[in-house]
């Protein structure tokens, strides 16, 4: 702090930190304090190291689903398919990034006796995810085409997606790669890894969108995009590269998630839709004009992984746990309302 | 000829053409057998399709971000709370509806006040306060499935000619709906603040009423549906209204209702549930594996929905 206020400029150092535009940007991070406050009172064993790598570690696929989330958010579109598209690459990563197409269930008993390396070599995973991605852009080029409405194409892809991932592993199985499984299992000093991978995470995105000059045509094209077609951007690149962020944030997403569970299930991930869109807006992203914010879409994410473990903790009744993660929904928007309420009586 | 052109141009027709061309890929399969228990079995279903999606539309209609995903939740908790009133008496079962309806009637003044008071997109409001339903629907019978009362399930699954009665009463809502939209100076608002929510304020149209109205309309209509297929599914599941979450929004899009809002069309729901019941039918004669299932459906969603788009710009 270079600039510390002095306590001639009229306004006190609290004043300046109680301001509704302060508050605001805090309140996603302050949510997160206290649910994680409640969590250490009902459960004092959650605060060492290991505790808090359990807390965190399943907020890691979520925060990176609700990245890219974000990033379709970003050009004012939706996307209802990212849960299905995170369980797609979660059975690519368990069957053909492991032991290549003979991993696939589909083939057992039909491979050649000394199976060929063409056909155990990870490669074909690699191009299979790569492949998702490039769905990704042409779907976003698609929207942009033909003018669609982005809830409906994305809802046809969950279908997809869904179907796809159930032809690579119709039942729960496979196996986590080795690489994957050690970038989750990797431990760090002091601070989990979790909690690290979440920052790292946030940091990334928010200085690639927020700070450099194409993030800031994205934005704009969520903002306002005659205006950024008129200062000579393509609006059908800006819309690909976003689906294309989106669909290689959601293959992170995936793979973390796998790296977690060590085995693939298709339907792993059917929440994840819902969660991170509600992660997305709870980290203050809005639905038009290209208003998001990465970093509260990580802490937004981390919120909601806790609030669950939180319910977890206070021993609710099994009952009332999906209405309880609604109230503390309801709760947090709530605040938000206040901050901004309370901006406007200024 | 130029009658047959203006069909031609009803952004509704296209959902019918490919219901009548999903049909007919059926029944050429099983050489015409069971052609109308597929008709049948589509009416019936497309019906509780409908029922929801008349709401959904009218949602939607308001304008961007409008979309209702309590609907799911609301059918579980009217379902549940009005069979479990209901007893399986069926002097009981006016007072049931009632119920049911008082349920939707909460719900839509639960969603619209999070949606007024809070200021928060209608998106994320009804997804909060679906879970908040969901769990009182959980709490209020622990899971446990009883069953409607015996003329309710008969009237639920009964059919008249091949046509079920139900659906019949369903035309009528949605010609109701339909004279309501056009007509009215309430549908006419809903489709003036969908183009213009702005202007509509200027125009002197009370835009607060006209959404609560609507997302109350919503609620109701969700209510009636999990009332019904509570009935014609033989008792309330607490996972029935889950595939109506992306049935309903599907159904109100593929039947030519603008996602953007202001443009609203009751025909294209029947056509666009039809067709999507048609689809899963046709997958399963054919045999396929569930994968494959899944995967078709998506890529006919997408497919018709690229060439529908089409459509709406040229217009």
């Amino acid at each position: 702090m270079s600039h510390a206020p002095t306590a001639d400029t009229g306004e006190s150092l609290f004043a300046r930190l109680t301001s509704p535009r302060v508050l605001r940007s805090i309140l996603p991070a302050f949510s997160l304090v206290v649910i994680l406050l409640a969590i250490f009172y009902l459960q004092p064993r959650a605060m060492s190291p290991i505790g808090l790598k359990l807390l965190f570690n399943l907020s890691v696929p979520i925060a990176l689903a609700t990245i890219a989330q974000m990033f379709v958010l970003c050009v004012n579109d939706l996307d209802l398919s990212i849960g299905a598209y995170v369980g797609f690459v979660v059975a690519v990563g368990a069957t053909m990034l492991d032991g290549g197409i003979a991993a696939l269930p589909a083939l057992e008993g039909m491979l050649p006796d000394p199976v060929p390396w063409i056909l155990t070599t990870p490669i074909s995973g690699v191009i299979v995810l790569a492949a998702g991605i490039g769905v990704y852009a042409l779907l976003g080029a698609l929207i942009y085409i033909r003018d669609l409405p982005s809830i409906v194409v994305t809802l046809g892809m969950s279908f997809v997606w869904a179907g796809l991932a159930v032809l690579v592993l119709p039942t729960p199985g496979g196996s986590a790669p080795a690489f994957v499984r050690a970038v989750m299992t990797l431990s760090t000093p002091v601070v989990p890894f979790a909690i690290v991978a979440l920052v790292i995470i946030a940091i990334v995105v928010h200085f690639g969108l927020m700070r450099t000059a194409y993030g800031a045509v994205i934005r704009g094209a969520g903002g306002n995009p005659r205006s950024v077609a008129r200062a000579g951007w393509s609006l059908l690149k800006i819309k690909m590269v976003s689906f294309a962020l989106a669909g290689f944030f959601g293959m992170l997403a995936g793979l973390a998630l796998l790296g977690l569970t060590t085995a693939g299930d298709a339907n792993i991930a059917v929440r994840y839709t819902l969660l991170s869109i509600a992660g997305a807006i709870l980290g203050g992203s809005e639905f038009v004009g290209g208003r998001v914010s990465p970093i509260g879409a990580v802490i937004g994410a981390a919120t909601l992984t806790l609030a669950n473990s939180f319910l977890t903790f206070l021993k609710l009744n099994p009952d009332f746990q999906i209405g309880a993660q609604g109230a503390i929904l309801i709760i947090i928007l709530a605040l938000r309302v206040l901050i901004n309420r309370a901006e406007a009586r200024r | 000829m130029s009658s047959i052109r203006q069909i031609f141009e009803k952004p509704w027709i296209w959902a019918f053409v490919a219901a009548i061309g999903v049909w007919i890929a059926t029944i050429t399969f099983t050489q015409g057998q069971g052609a109308g228990g597929v008709l049948t079995a589509a009416f019936s279903f497309a019906t509780f399709s409908v029922i929801v999606a008349l709401g959904q539309m009218m949602v939607i209609t308001l304008g961007p971000g409008n979309v209702d995903l309590s609907i799911p939740a609301t059918m579980t908790l009217a379902g549940t709370v009005a069979t479990k009133v209901m007893a399986t008496q069926d002097s009981m079962i006016i007072f049931g509806l009632l119920v049911a309806l008082g349920v939707g009637l909460g719900v839509g003044l639960v969603n619209y006040g999070l949606i007024r008071l809070l200021r928060i997109p209608p998106i994320i409001a009804t997804l909060s306060s679906s879970f908040l339903f969901q769990s009182a629907a959980i709490w209020y019978n622990r899971g446990l499935r009883i069953k409607p009362p015996p003329l309710l399930a008969d009237f639920a699954t009964s059919t008249v000619w091949g046509v079920p009665v139900l659906a019949i009463f369903i035309i009528v809502l949605s010609v109701a709906i339909h004279i309501a939209l056009h007509r009215t100076v309430y549908g006419r608002s809903v489709t003036a603040i969908g183009q213009n929510m702005r202007a509509a304020s200027l125009a002197g149209i009370n835009v607060n009423r006209v959404r609560f109205l609507t997302y109350i309309l919503c609620a109701v209509f969700a209510a009636l549906n999990g009332f019904f297929f509570s009935a014609f599914s033989g008792g309330a599941a607490l996972n029935m209204g889950q595939t109506y979450l992306l049935n309903s929004i599907a159904v109100v899009v593929i039947g030519g209702t603008s996602v953007a809002g202001g443009f609203a069309n009751v025909p294209g729901l029947w056509g666009a549930a039809l067709f999507l019941f048609l689809v899963e039918a046709m997958l399963n004669t054919y045999g396929l594996g569930a994968g494959i299932r899944l995967l078709l459906t998506g890529l006919i969603i997408v497919g018709v929905i690229t060439a529908a788009g089409g459509q709406k710009t040229a217009r």
